[in-house]
């Protein structure tokens, strides 16, 4: 009988604390800077500098650690974590090793309906190392240490994952609850948040783990999915082959489409980890705590579920909101404007995703959503112009060209319905008139309507709606119509 | 001037009778006849006279400058905006800081001058000056001895008087042994009392910063000038900073500690000759004296030597020849880079601290080494804090020997290391320490006793020592410095 295996996956997920300044001096954190322009003798590790961990950074790693329903230390340690390279100044990394600042939490997320839940095993914090740059045809490399100092919390989960869904279902969920809470912007593409993934295969029933193999920097779900995917396979090959799997570090190749031999671990690398002597212990308060606890923000996992039980909508329409930044947020602006739930979710994933996705639109956590010219779309543009269809000033059709309109001025809807000359027509008599000339105009459809044909109702519905160069009230216009067909006039 | 004190020199310059401009001018002309010591490894002496004029327009606007003109040489392991700091090492060689020492920036504040950097061992690293790029620093009461490590130059610049002030720094006794050696006044602060920032760092957890001074009522003025909190190091303390006129009022202490186990092997006579006369110097004073015990004192280096390579290893990791520094140029490959650069970029006696610091921090051996010097080291706290329950002191021998001979150690550096014995727990402890001077031998060096109090108990310390300096009287110059005196 063939052996059946399984996987066991564990994710490391390092992710940049949201502060303005670096988690060690008061540097600036920025992007797109010139290289080497956000540097100070601290990031740049320069003689008789010293770090000097600020508030903020822990008060955000706290968040994290309250969120996933961890123990917080309240008293742990940063250390020392040695090895070379030339993008990290010091020789050391300033991490934590033995007493990190959170342990033992849990994520719980769903997979194709399924409620699954994860461990973690601990949320330490450390600092961003600097990037390295190498031409292939220099006989150098360019170091830019802009990055070197930002803050990271490393989120390490047990390896309690079983396939390369679960790990995407965890990574996504984990990305959700960190950009709800404010300190992540989520952008996976530029590093803000990475993903490593330990993956080792087992046949079902063996207790014991096989040899694991660590692929590294998975920055995208398709990329962590397909990864771990090929990886499982591989390694399953691999033993079915009478092969070995080697502890190693692979990455992802997206061209080919396979995980590639990175380095191979001859045992694991000596970090001669130490207590960091430059800082003192981090003492959390209980009372810094509590205000941790007591401000955080709303849970993606609170989220769907309010939307569902107080906002009556479908789990797939509150998954939706929860799973696009910036959805929920937008739909409580709109919905504490009083327009209707539904309503509000067809505005959101209708015209406003297609927006997204065409890149019309786009969204800036803590401004909201900018469209390309620059323009901000507010909650009350929207509820003003779901307001516009509902008292039938316009018919819905118009109401999308208003929204397209709206991606390109910063004109109100009201504004531009008046000089788009989008108003419904709601008058009988106007109504009736261009009626009267699409009946005169197609008597052979009339008279075979009237023979039995009904499906042509809606064909004449849509002549007569063209024929009001889409403003005509739809309601009315059937009405009419029918009237006048079946009344025989 | 060299027999007068800071603060006669700094009201000098606050009442108008001189300028710091002539002060400073006056320190540099000593600098240059005293220049065969070997103190100074870097000067800039048209930036230390424009900041002198600086000091001297700050005073005619009417500020009230504790250190109003005094001239200060500092360590070259202390960064000094527009004036190298290279840690006598080929590795920084040429190596101008962006920033100042804190430690640096709050005496300039005070109205004090700069006037250069002082050699010393590589990267702090020696107890005897002769691991500087520079070559050694000597001592002025017998050029053929050596001043005392680390801080060689700092003890050499105040004993030949080219200034009456100095900064340290001291890691095992880098402040306190040279200053016995020299005959001057050395103190190393409680840990955490002065900013670390600025000091490139041999072991974080050690390093403390003080000064040289010709006497101990200008160690006082310096420390309170220098100490307290500081928001660019996380170690220091919040605890108050005691005024000047708190330590030289503070009374002779009632009971003086000696530690028992101090006193046996190894000790000269000679310098136990003039601990006995500091004691009588207490006892003269109204103190009892006690006998105490720290028994674990025989593992004070070993644990030393573990904590301190240990911590080095690692702060040393950042002179790679990437950013700034040496870097060895007939390099062909990263690796090799590195190599390169910090084989021929250090000192011997720094490779082998960075190896014997690598050796312990590794897998393996860190709970055997690194692991177990911190319990012992937490043992040394506890014997000290029940020490300094029996006395309000504790007076020690501050090195074992006076100055000895250069090349007297040879090549082999565990003898060297023992010239640290009596110094190293204070670092250890984190306790506040100080050499004052207590006469000479018969052949005419110089001998100091420590005095060591509680942390943070530096007003005790200060009365112990003031009286000490008020029975044995302040040391005088050396032959050869007075000598030389234009």
């Amino acid at each position: 009988m063939k052996t059946q295996y399984e996987a066991v996956i564990g994710l490391e997920v390092h992710a940049q604390l949201g502060t303005r300044t670096k988690i060690f001096s008061r540097a600036a954190v920025t992007f797109d800077e010139p290289a080497n322009s956000v540097v100070n003798e601290v990031c740049a590790g320069y003689p008789g500098s010293l770090p000097v961990l600020q508030r903020d950074a822990v008060t955000l790693a706290l968040r994290a650690g309250v969120a996933l329903g961890c123990n917080i230390r309240r008293k742990s340690q940063f250390a020392r974590k040695n090895y070379f390279y030339p993008d990290l100044p010091k020789g050391y990394q300033i991490s934590q090793f033995d007493a990190p600042l959170c342990e033992g939490g849990e994520l719980v997320f769903e997979v194709a309906g399924e409620t699954k839940r994860c461990g973690i095993t601990r949320i330490h914090m450390e600092e961003d190392t600097g990037q390295s740059s190498h031409a292939s045809d220099a006989p150098f490399s360019l170091i830019d240490l802009n990055r070197a100092g930002t803050g990271l919390i490393e989120i390490v989960s047990e390896p309690e994952l079983r396939t390369a869904e679960e790990a995407s279902a965890y990574f996504k969920e984990l990305r959700a609850i960190l950009v709800a809470i404010g300190i992540n912007d989520g952008v996976l593409a530029n590093g803000s948040m990475r993903c490593d993934a330990n993956v080792s295969v087992r046949p079902v029933g063996r207790e014991a783990f096989g040899t694991k193999v660590e692929v590294k920097n998975l920055n995208s779900f398709k990329f962590l999915r397909e990864a771990i995917g090929f990886e499982i396979e591989r390694q399953i090959a691999e033993i079915e082959a009478g092969g070995t799997i080697y502890q190693e570090t692979r990455l992802w190749d997206d061209a080919k489409k396979q995980t590639i031999m990175m380095r191979r671990k001859e045992g694991s690398a000596d970090y001669r980890y130490f207590p960091e002597p430059d800082l003192p212990h981090l003492v959390v308060s209980e009372a810094w705590l509590a205000e941790v606890a007591a401000t955080l923000p709303e849970l993606p996992s609170q989220t769907r579920a309010r939307l569902q039980e107080v906002c009556g909508l479908s789990a797939y329409d509150a998954g939706v909101l929860v799973a696009t930044d910036g959805f929920a947020a937008f739909f409580d602006g709109v919905a504490a404007l009083g327009t209707a739930p539904k309503a509000v979710t067809n505005w959101l994933s209708g015209s406003i995703l297609a927006a997204i996705n065409a890149r019309a639109l786009s969204y800036r956590g803590g401004i909201g959503f900018v469209t390309a010219a620059g323009h901000r779309i507010l909650p009350a543009a929207i509820a003003e112009l779901q307001k516009l269809v509902e008292d039938n000033t316009i018919s819905s059709t118009a109401s999308r060209t208003v929204f397209e309109k709206m991606l390109t001025t910063d004109a109100a809807p009201a504004a531009i319905v008046e000089s788009e000359g989008l108003r419904q027509v709601s008058d009988t008599g106007a109504i009736d008139g261009i009626i009267d000339e699409v009946l005169a105009a197609n008597p052979s459809e009339v008279e075979r309507y009237r023979a039995g044909q009904v499906q042509l109702f809606g064909f004449l519905v849509g002549l007569a709606m063209k024929a009001s160069k889409g403003k005509g009230d739809p309601k009315l216009v059937n009405a009419r119509l029918r009237a006048k067909l079946d009344g025989g006039a | 001037m060299a027999e007068q004190t800071l603060f006669e020199v700094a009201e000098a310059v606050r009442s108008g009778l001189r300028t710091a401009e002539s002060v400073v001018g006056e320190a540099l002309a000593r600098m240059e006849v005293t220049a065969s010591f070997g103190a100074f490894v870097h000067v800039d002496r048209e930036r230390a006279l424009a900041d002198a004029r600086a000091v001297d327009a700050r005073v005619a606007a009417g500020e009230l400058l504790p250190l109003a003109g005094v001239p200060v040489a500092v360590k070259d392991n202390l960064c000094t905006e527009g004036l190298e700091t290279s840690c006598a090492s080929k590795m920084l060689g040429g190596f101008i800081a962006t920033y100042e020492a804190t430690a640096v920036s709050r005496l300039r504040a005070a109205g004090a001058v700069v006037i250069g950097k002082t050699n010393m061992d590589e990267f702090a690293m020696g107890s005897s000056g002769e691991t500087s790029v520079f070559g050694r620093a000597l001592n002025p009461w017998d050029t053929e001895r050596v001043p005392g490590g680390s801080s060689s130059g700092s003890a050499v610049a105040v004993s030949s008087r080219a200034v009456l002030a100095s900064l340290g720094s001291d890691t095992g006794g880098s402040i306190r042994q040279p200053a016995s050696f020299c005959g001057v006044v050395g103190f190393k602060p409680t840990y955490g009392r002065i900013s670390r920032r600025g000091l490139v760092a041999f072991a974080s957890s050690l390093d403390q910063i003080g000064p040289f001074t010709t006497d101990v009522a200008d160690a006082a003025l310096l420390f309170s000038v220098m100490a307290g909190q500081d928001g660019g190091d996380m170690t220091t303390s919040d605890a108050p900073v005691p005024t000047v006129d708190e330590l030289l009022q503070a009374p002779a202490p009632l009971r003086v500690g000696v530690p028992k186990e101090y006193l046996a092997e190894g000790l000269d006579p000679e310098v136990r000759g003039r601990l006995d006369a500091a004691l009588d110097a207490l006892k003269a004073e109204g103190a009892e004296i006690v006998e105490v015990s720290l028994p674990h004192s025989k593992y004070a280096v070993a644990t030393y030597y573990i904590l301190a390579s240990a911590e080095a290893s690692s702060n040393l990791a950042r002179f790679d020849g990437v950013r700034y520094g040496h870097r060895d140029t007939n390099a062909t490959s990263l690796i090799d880079t590195y190599r390169r650069t910090r084989t021929f970029g250090f000192g011997a006696e720094v490779r082998r601290r960075i190896m014997l610091g690598t050796f312990v921090l590794s897998a393996g051996y860190y709970d055997a080494y690194y692991q177990r010097a911190q319990k012992v080291r937490s043992v040394f706290v506890r014997e000290f804090e029940a020490a300094f329950r029996q006395c309000d002191v504790l007076l020690t021998p501050t090195a074992p020997t006076a100055a000895f001979k250069f090349g007297e150690h040879g090549d082999d550096p565990l003898t060297m290391y023992l010239a640290d014995i009596y110094t190293i727990p204070a670092n250890l402890a984190g306790l506040p320490a100080m050499s004052v001077p207590a006469g000479l031998t018969a052949g005419g060096l110089p001998v100091g006793v420590q005095v060591l109090a509680a942390p943070f108990a530096e007003k005790t310390l200060f009365g112990a020592a003031l009286a000490i300096e008020r029975r044995l009287g302040k040391m005088a110059a050396p032959p050869a410095a007075s000598g030389e005196k234009s």
